[in-house]
């Protein structure tokens, strides 16, 4: 396969605080990630769109080393975050996970109350005590977009939640550790049009405060929401732009193809 | 209310049209203004400035591309976009117009007019007090105002026809003047043209509320 990257050479991403260089990664002797090369801008929404296998969600957990709890990884070329290579020996891992939140497909919220779900994280880091708890609760729940939602149950289970409402708990209790970046697979997969609707609103508001990159299977999301948007096919970074021009004007012939359907 | 961003985005293209639109007015005032005043320099910079007009709808048009492109504009948004797409062309032609009139007013130079101007500032301001009104029933989405706006344009061919026949008149009696006075026929023609364009954003007007296109004045010219 020709290696095509050729956009992000002439692009220029202001302020990147991730930048992948030359990235491959490979599942026992199958090479899921070719030599991916990529920055991504500090407080914009950044999306990954392709056809499924593509490797847009092994790229993301490349992000915060979710990939090495899977036997047989192997990973080769170079993230920086923050200027820091993520797979130095020295990093902690923990430490990294906790800069890089991230929420998955599916809502997974913690079968606990409303408001432990959300202060997991911190009670975690050690903070005990309860006015903290509270407002970091509050801040988390608001900047998901849900506070005026649950402000008076916040002692019920967060498992009575709609699934729109369960996924923006599990974004609340991401952000409530304070991560600079937030990584979302397919957050909105499982909701309707107007939770996916909610999720979309409250991510273009979370860009003012954290780095948000999102995979997603629906391109329209991508399109609608994000600053910038890579799109891959077999492993392969095959074209990276601001979106407008993804989606207006793009360069390759393939991202051409794929967003007007003519294939995938 | 969901997707603020987006209809931020929507609202903000629409103040866009109205300055667009407001650049146009002034262009078409000061059009007929200069030439009536004989002030060369006022018709030079309105055709400089037609320019401005012309990237003001390349930038309206960039970013109604690209609305549709990324945020899938579904009924009344969508008619909203593609009817701003029709508005602008129409905004732009109107433009052309005004600086028209202005090549014109230097195309007669220094010579002083054949006759003093009644009829054509008196089409141009009801060109203008059409469009005005045509953009206050874009904002209010008013139909029946928009309706009532077409009627007026038999008004500004009426008085094509008149400026027509007078300076036919004029041409016959002193056939010295035919010169001037052809001019003086292509500024009438520009000025009905304006009024012919302002009914078809008129028809978007109604086109983006109902849904529903209609044809509702056929000009005789």
């Amino acid at each position: 396969m020709v290696q095509h990257n050729i956009d992000i050479k002439k692009l220029k991403i202001p302020e990147p605080i991730v930048v992948i260089t030359d990235l491959s990664l490979y599942y026992g002797k199958t090479q899921a990630l070719k030599g991916i090369t990529l920055d991504i801008s500090q407080k914009r929404v950044t999306s990954f769109i392709g056809p499924s296998g593509c490797g847009k969600s092994t790229l993301i957990r490349c992000l915060n080393r979710l990939n090495d709890l899977i036997e047989g990884v192997t990973i080769e070329g170079n993230i920086k975050i923050d200027g820091q290579d993520i797979y130095a020996p020295a990093i902690n891992v923990t430490e990294l996970r906790k800069k890089v939140g991230m929420v998955f497909q599916k809502p997974n919220p913690f079968p606990k109350t409303i408001y432990e779900n959300v202060v997991y994280g911190p009670r975690v880091q050690g903070i005990n005590k309860k006015s903290v708890l509270d407002e970091i609760c509050e801040k988390a729940l608001k900047k998901a977009a849900l506070w005026d939602e649950v402000k008076d149950r916040l002692r019920t289970s967060a498992l009575d939640l709609s699934g729109g409402q369960q996924q923006r708990i599990c974004i609340a209790r991401a952000i409530a550790t304070e991560p600079e970046i937030i990584l979302l697979d397919e957050p909105c997969s499982a909701l309707d049009p107007i939770a996916t609707a909610k999720i979309e609103d409250m991510l273009v508001d979370l860009k003012k405060d954290y780095t948000v990159i999102i995979v997603t299977h629906n391109m329209q999301q991508a399109a609608r929401i994000s600053d910038y948007t890579g799109f891959f096919m077999l492993g392969t970074l095959v074209e990276f732009n601001i979106t407008t021009e993804i989606f207006t004007n793009p360069r390759e012939k393939q991202t051409e193809d794929y967003i007007t359907g003519r294939f995938g | 209310m969901t997707r603020e961003a987006y209809h931020k985005a929507l609202n903000n293209l629409q103040d866009e049209v109205l300055e667009m639109a407001d650049m146009v007015a002034n262009a078409i005032k000061k059009s007929v203004e200069s030439l009536q005043k004989r002030d060369m320099n006022a018709s030079r910079v309105i055709i400089t400035n037609d320019s401005l007009i012309n990237k003001k709808r390349f930038a309206i048009e960039e970013k109604c591309i690209s609305l549709i492109a990324t945020q899938q504009p579904m009924a009344v948004d969508l008619r909203v976009l593609t009817s701003i797409l029709s508005v602008i062309t129409d905004l732009e032609r109107m433009g052309d117009h005004a600086e028209g009139i202005a090549k014109i007013s230097l195309l007669i130079g220094d010579e002083p007019l054949v006759k003093p101007l009644i009829d054509i500032p008196r089409m141009a301001d009801i060109g203008l007090s059409m469009l005005d009104k045509c953009l206050k029933a874009f904002v209010n989405r008013d139909v029946e105002a928009a309706r009532r706006i077409c009627n007026e344009d038999d008004t500004v061919d009426a008085l094509h026809d008149q400026v027509y026949r007078e300076l036919l008149i004029l041409m016959i009696q002193n056939p010295k003047i035919i010169h001037q006075a052809t001019y003086l026929t292509w500024v009438s023609h520009n000025l009905e043209r304006i009024a012919d364009r302002v009914t078809n954003i008129a028809e978007r007007i109604v086109f983006m509320v109902t849904g529903k296109m209609e044809e509702m004045n056929v000009s005789k010219y």
